[in-house]
């Protein structure tokens, strides 16, 4: 191997531009990959979000323009309503859900004084939920307690957009945050004009739209008395097989004991797909661009060594007819991709990196891990050699009678 | 000469097939990813209100605190106005013609029984906004400035809401219930619809929403209707839209001329130096600007990021392209040595032999500018089934399907220059030894 690298250095400086073109190739190749490949594994790990509620068993109905006044008693009608449908096991309201691009946010600080413009306050997502969404959710309090009774009885939503209640369940992501090391448990949280006190903490919940403290979420208790008609989605929760015709039921139900209401009903299953679409159909299209880009690059190298072999058949012929066998010849073609491989791989993983720090700077990328420089490497040295092998197979089998011809 | 090398070129490109056919189809790849991706930006960033948008401007205040922050996750507070600061430029009459307003969705309760209630977007505005826009109507105008100040409860419908509500007959006049209130029809507009939908908040869907209503921004207040688009506020906010401390609302003027210009934007420093001194505003008033409409666009950011980075992705797939066809002509040329030295044996300058290869590169950019355009109208069919909301405006113009011939043969072209010189320095001696 070491004898035959010598002779390989020399016949590229013969052929400095084919060589050249190959490296060339190869880097751009290895700087556009790693970074489609880099954005797709960004939008896949979003995708694949965990969120803390029983996304599978849950249908939801949205029921907009009723009369915000009588709440009170529409509310209790609508749930007792629901809950009449066959295989609904549990009916609840909220205001809103994960991932329902409906947020309704707001800035808390750990201190008395803190007012919302404060650099330490913390932007939570708000959630006003009824009886029982705990159980319809599928919610784990993981310390403290969930809402009793008396915390949804004395709640309302007065004229500030904050509830009139001092009960608060934060997750587990934003009580770490707000509250670093510290049990969490019954410490209270502040804005100009109202405080509210953890009672309990439960695992993480999505936000309605994430991007940057993707758990920042905070129920608040909120009866269907006090509550203006804000909680507007009816959720329901069933076994997955039923939820398509309990969602038809259902928006029916509500639109016809509603009549001068809109309902619309869909399966969470239906929201979570809507919110990420565009984020899949992005990540597809870019798996899209990295096979052909690999197949074009493979094409190229092909079509590079080949004429190159051809170049070469009467060196080749020569070699054979003093003795190198068709491994020699093979060997040292493969030897000759892998060393223009690696060039190509060095110059690509810098350029790699170098449009990475760009996009950072400029896409709110995070910086591309370490080990997509040996996974990159390997993947363009086994095309190299995939697309060699061919060519090289070729020069193998000139015949060393070559060497005699014209020469 | 032209028409030998062109005959030279097509009988050079059948004698290798593969090569050939493998040389068009990485310049068509390249093209058409690229130029779906270039339409794609092209059509997102076009002109809403083409011929009228030179004249319209937005103005921007700094009501902030000094001490506001803002938070990386909510939006900016400081794109909107406040009530107060909306109305004292509207009511200052100062631009040729001015309006403030905000986005509403609405629900209708149609008299016909065979429709159920549905909602429905819109925006609440003031008198001048038809007029200055250039609003076309089909039947009635838009209200007078009158309507605004006694908060009349009348409504603009667009065509599709019209017919919808009414069939075919003239609306204007009928009535129509919004929200639990009913509002007299005084005009309809035909369905008018600026790509983007400019003029609305930043966080609506620009790209797909046309309004369905315009009602009096006065109206909806006092009726309490909620608005659709971002509310901020950075001090306690009890609910009172007409609060200082919340912003909400757009103003948008009409000015002729670069003086008026000039003119409204001191207008803006005068007021923000006023409110400072009334201790309203803290910031600097020099902060107070005038964007046009392209400019506020440019600095809204419409173009998603994704939409960007695709384009950079794609113009990366080109270049790897590029420069795999850089390979495979220089293969091809070097490989017709012999045939070269012949010619320049027989007299060929060495620009006759560059020539003859940059004809034989510009039938290959040709023919893949073709299979790029093919390629191109795939990439953006399949981008119109793409759920984003500016998918249905992914269509080329021929301005576009000529930009994609030429950008394909330019780049044919670029990659057949190192090829073509190295093809023209070829040493007719050594070669024709060899034959």
């Amino acid at each position: 191997m070491i004898m035959e690298i010598r002779p390989i250095f020399a016949s590229m400086r013969k052929h400095m531009i084919p060589a050249t073109l190959i490296v060339l190739e190869i880097a751009l190749a290895c700087a556009v990959l790693c970074n489609a490949v880099f954005m797709i594994s960004q939008r896949v790990s979003d995708i694949h979000l965990p969120n803390a509620i029983d996304e599978q068993s849950l249908v939801t109905v949205t029921l907009r323009g009723t009369d915000d006044k009588l709440a009170g008693s529409d509310v209790p009608r609508n749930l007792a309503a629901l809950r009449g449908i066959a295989g609904v096991q549990s009916a609840a309201v909220i205001s809103t859900l994960p991932l329902s691009t409906n947020n309704w946010g707001w800035s808390f600080g750990t201190k008395p004084e803190s007012t919302i413009t404060d650099q330490s306050t913390t932007n939570v997502s708000l959630f006003f939920v009824g009886p029982g969404i705990d159980k319809t959710l599928g919610l784990r309090v993981v310390q403290g307690r969930f809402f009793n009774d008396d915390d949804y009885a004395n709640s309302s939503l007065g004229s500030a957009p904050l509830p009139e209640t001092h009960a608060v369940v934060l997750t587990k992501s934003l009580v770490e945050k707000m509250w670093p090391g510290q049990p969490a448990l019954g410490k209270t949280m502040y804005t100009t004009g109202h405080y509210y006190t953890v009672v309990g903490v439960m695992a993480d919940v999505l936000r309605p739209n994430i991007g940057g403290q993707n758990y920042s979420t905070a129920f608040f208790p909120l009866g269907a008395a006090g509550s203006k008609g804000v909680q507007a989605y009816y959720v329901m929760h069933c076994d997955p097989q039923d939820r398509d015709r309990i969602v038809r039921e259902a928006e029916l139900k509500l639109a016809t004991i509603n009549p001068g209401a809109v309902a619309k009903g869909q399966t969470y299953s239906e929201i979570r797909t809507k919110y990420f679409a565009n984020m899949s159909s992005m990540a597809w299209m870019l798996v899209l661009v990295c096979v052909v880009m690999l197949a074009v690059t493979a094409f190229g190298i092909v079509g590079l060594t080949s004429f190159w072999v051809n170049q070469r058949r009467r060196q080749i012929g020569v070699r054979r007819a003093v003795g190198a066998t068709r491994g020699h010849i093979m060997r040292y073609f493969q030897t000759e991709n892998f060393l223009l491989s690696t060039a190509g791989v060095v110059f690509g993983m810098a350029l790699a990196f170098g449009i990475n720090a760009y996009l950072m700077q400029h896409y709110e990328l995070n910086r591309m891990p370490w080990y997509y420089l040996p996974c990159g490497a390997i993947a363009l040295w086994v095309i190299g050699q995939l697309s060699v092998f061919g060519p090289a197979r070729r020069a193998a089998a000139v015949p060393p009678v070559v060497a005699t011809r014209s020469a | 000469m032209f028409g030998y090398y062109l005959d030279l070129a097509l009988r050079s490109l059948k004698r290798n097939k593969v090569l050939t056919a493998l040389m068009v189809l990485a310049i068509g790849l390249g093209i058409g990813a690229s130029m779906t991706m270039v339409t794609v930006l092209h059509v997102m960033s076009g002109d809403p209100l083409p011929g009228r948008s030179g004249e319209i401007y937005y103005p921007h205040l700094d009501p902030l605190p000094l001490d506001y922050h803002k938070s990386e996750y909510g939006p900016d507070p400081g794109v909107n106005f406040s009530w107060p600061d909306a109305m004292a430029l509207v009511s200052a009459h100062r631009a040729e013609r001015q309006a403030a307003m905000a986005g509403g969705h609405l629900l209708v309760k149609p008299e016909r029984t065979d429709l159920r209630p549905f909602y429905v977007d819109g925006h609440y505005t003031t008198a001048d906004f038809f007029a200055m826009f250039g609003v076309p109507f089909v039947h009635g105008q838009g209200w007078a400035a009158s309507a605004d100040g006694a908060r009349e409860h009348v409504v603009v419908l667009s065509e599709t809401l019209g017919r919808k509500l009414f069939g075919s007959a003239d609306a204007t006049g009928r009535m129509v219930r919004l929200n639990d209130t009913d509002f007299r029809v005084v005009g309809v507009a035909a369905d008018w619809r600026p790509q983007p939908l400019f003029y609305a908040d930043a966080s609506a869907r620009v790209f797909s929403a046309a309004d369905q209503f315009f009602v009096p921004l006065s109206a909806a207040l006092d009726l309490k209707f909620d608005t659709s688009g971002n509310v901020s506020a950075w001090s306690s906010f009890d609910g009172d839209m007409k609060s200082p401390t919340v912003t909400w609302l757009q103003v948008w003027v009409q000015l002729k001329d670069s003086t008026q210009v000039a003119a409204y934007r001191q207008f803006l420093i005068d007021y923000s130096t006023n409110q400072k001194r009334l201790g309203r505003f803290e910031r600097a008033p020099g902060n107070a600007h005038l964007y046009g409409l392209m400019e506020w666009l440019d600095h809204q950011k419409l173009v998603p990021a994704d939409v960007r980075l695709q384009l950079w992705l794609a113009l990366g797939f080109l270049l790897v392209c590029m420069v795999n066809i850089v390979a495979l002509l220089l293969a091809k040329f070097l490989r017709r040595s012999g045939e070269v030295s012949v010619r320049r044996a027989l007299g060929a300058r060495r620009r006759d032999i560059f020539q003859q290869m940059g004809v034989e590169s510009m039938v290959i950019g040709l023919a893949g500018g073709v299979l790029g355009l093919v390629i191109a109208q795939v990439g953006l069919w399949s981008v119109r089934r793409r759920p984003d909301d500016y998918a249905h405006l992914a269509q080329m113009d021929p301005s576009m399907l000529i930009g994609t011939l030429l950008l394909a043969v330019f780049a044919s072209m670029l990659a057949g220059l190192l090829p073509a010189w190295r093809a023209c320095r070829i040493t007719p001696a050594l070669q024709l030894k060899t034959l």
